[in-house]
């Protein structure tokens, strides 16, 4: 079943065009990975996919029009938008009691459960709780929603690496089935490079690549060439060459395996490699400087 | 990290069945609930207001058998329930008018400039919704919260002088009220739905659309501009019948405006005995006026962002 579908969809804030005429196509039981740079319109798309912003084109989410019925879509949507919405004032206790009155599908008991195993304590109030505190509030709360499209922004912004591992293991383990949609951006891209079944690079507004995450795993490799074989490895027409601590990395599109065992270490690439490579290859754009790149 | 493949057959069973169903009145009552939640002050201030009025009562006690017993039954002495009543009345409903004033300010703004709007937002709560519980507080909340607090309020006034008379043996109907209690009652409850509730819900209507469209100073915003067209009918024209028509609504339809400032603690009164107000036509705009403004304020938080 189709969850999203948007054909042309545009955004302009003025005379900035956020989108440009974006084509969407989400089935049920995905796990996507947004990936962009700031201001490539990562949540413009989401906004405009929760209702939030008024849009052109056509752009439906499970069969309705977000724009006009966003509060009916909510009954099935769900999304943490940041980790700093949950207003500072609301009580553990309160902000459970107010979802258990207005949504339909919310489970008080999953969310108590999940709250459990927690040290959060029912009569705190959200600023008195930490960031990775609150973040795991809001994920009790999105969890026991039977929300079919979770879209999550940027949730793990700001956390330290244990409340990150913690929120998508809790995510994978205890939310996802497989009827269930999740659409995510983060720039904490290699955290959720194995949580992904599939992933789509957008750049200025536009959808610049998008693939499952098994076609990607079978076409793009990474080999650390052995300096005397280099040349015969860019004969394989390399689709990125970047140098680490004076070796050579090179990304290869589509070409055997077995072919590149022999030049040196063959591993599947990172997608933040693969963003890289295709962002620099592409004209009009600053080099980015790889991660962990020295020379 | 855990594999996908791992958490699959780990994830539960969800069971989309039929999902318990929310009634509109259910979500408007939890909406209204949050509020309170949030403006502690809503009920905080009109109870600090009657407490710190009953305090001081309780002071004025000590000298009232003094006072009743060489006059014994005269007509000023007789009148001084009714005054205290009146005074009461008064502070608690100008202090509730404020805090319905400042909440109204805040109540579409706060939730931008803290973000949590993105979290409203992903609740299935629809714009009107959030709007008219908002702005049901001023309009119908307030007053009859400032009835019951005034209420209990009298009782323990009445309740207490009596029992001081009683136990310094003074044996006066003194703290019988000039009126009966139950039509005191009936001209307050009046008072405050028709005028504090209905016939100023433009001034609440206002400022909640101002709180939607505000990115900052709401304060100014709400109240520079009236301001400024009063001044500038005043240039242009030299008239200034926008003045005189706040001015009216903020008299609550008293025809005569000269005396309303002295009549204001006994404000209720007039409006009980000719009902006349309800009747009138200027509170009928007022109202189609305010569903103007809260549409529009509707429509801004649709289209809001965070500041």
């Amino acid at each position: 079943m189709t969850v999203i579908e948007a054909r042309g969809l545009r955004k302009s804030f003025g005379t900035t065009i956020a989108l440009d005429g974006i084509d969407l196509h989400i089935e049920e039981g995905r796990i996507l990975g947004l990936i962009g740079p700031n201001g490539a319109g990562k949540s413009t798309a989401l906004n405009a996919i929760l209702g939030l912003i008024p849009y052109q084109g056509e752009l439906r989410v499970l069969g309705r029009n977000p724009w006009n019925e966003r509060d009916q879509l909510m009954r099935d949507v769900c999304f943490i938008a940041d980790v700093a919405v949950l207003p500072r004032w609301i009580k553990v206790s309160q902000a459970l009691d107010y979802v258990a009155g207005i949504h339909p599908r919310f489970d008080r008991a999953k969310a108590e459960a999940f709250l459990a195993k927690t040290t959060i304590r029912r009569t705190s109030k959200v600023r008195e709780l930490s960031k990775g505190m609150v973040a795991q509030l809001h994920l009790a709360l999105v969890m026991a929603i039977d929300a079919r499209l979770l879209v999550l922004d940027e949730p793990t912004l700001g956390l330290d690496i244990l409340y990150r591992k913690q929120f998508y293991d809790s995510l994978l383990n205890d939310y996802f089935d497989r009827t269930r949609t999740i659409i995510v951006t983060t720039h904490q891209v290699e955290e959720i490079q194995n949580v992904l079944t599939d992933v789509m690079f957008i750049d200025r507004g536009r959808i610049v690549f998008g693939c499952s995450m098994e076609e990607f795993e079978s076409r793009y490799l990474e080999v650390m060439v052995n300096p005397e074989r280099l040349s015969a490895a860019r004969q394989l027409k390399p689709i990125h060459e970047r140098q680490v601590i004076g070796r050579s990395i090179l990304l290869f599109d589509r070409v055997d395996r077995s072919q590149l065992a022999t030049l040196g270490d063959v591993r599947t690439p990172s997608i933040a490699d693969l963003f890289v490579a295709m962002l620099e290859s592409k004209p009009g754009h600053q080099p980015i400087a790889p991660q962990g790149a020295t020379v | 990290m855990s594999t996908p493949s791992n958490a699959f057959s780990g994830s539960f069973d969800s069971q989309r069945g039929a999902p318990a169903t929310i009634t509109s009145t259910r979500t408007f009552f939890w909406s209204v609930q949050r509020e309170f939640w949030e403006y502690r002050s809503l009920y905080i201030a009109p109870l600090a207001a009657a407490s710190l009025f009953l305090f001081g009562f309780i002071i004025s006690l000590i000298h009232l058998p003094a006072r009743m017993r060489p006059a014994g039954i005269d007509p000023i002495q007789l009148d001084f329930m009714g005054q205290s009543e009146n005074l009461a009345a008064l502070l608690i409903m100008a202090t509730t008018l404020i805090v319905a004033l400042f909440y109204c300010l805040d109540a579409l703004y706060g939730e931008r400039r803290d973000r949590s709007i993105l979290f409203w937002k992903s609740l299935p709560v629809s714009d009107l919704t959030t709007v008219l519980s908002k702005a049901s507080i001023p309009i119908v909340i307030l007053p009859l919260l400032t009835f019951a607090v005034t209420i209990a309020l009298w009782i323990l006034m009445i309740l207490l002088s009596n029992a001081v008379l009683l136990a310094s043996g003074v044996s006066t109907p003194a703290a019988t009220p000039h009126l009966s209690f139950f039509q005191l009652s009936l001209g307050l409850f009046y008072h405050l739905m028709v005028v504090h509730g209905l016939f100023y819900a433009p001034f609440y209507g206002w400022v909640l659309l101002v709180s939607a469209w505000a990115r900052r100073a709401a304060f100014l915003w709400a109240t520079v501009p009236p301001l400024a067209i009063g001044i500038a009918e005043r240039v242009a024209f030299n008239t200034s019948y926008f003045a005189s028509m706040l001015g009216y609504r903020v008299g609550g339809g008293a025809e005569d405006s000269n005396s309303k400032a002295a009549d204001m603690a006994v404000a209720f009164m007039p409006h009980f005995t000719s009902g006349q107000l309800f009747f009138n036509p200027s509170l009928w705009t007022g109202l189609a006026v305010t569903a103007i403004f809260l549409a529009v304020a509707t429509r801004l938080r649709r289209n809001r962002e965070p500041i």
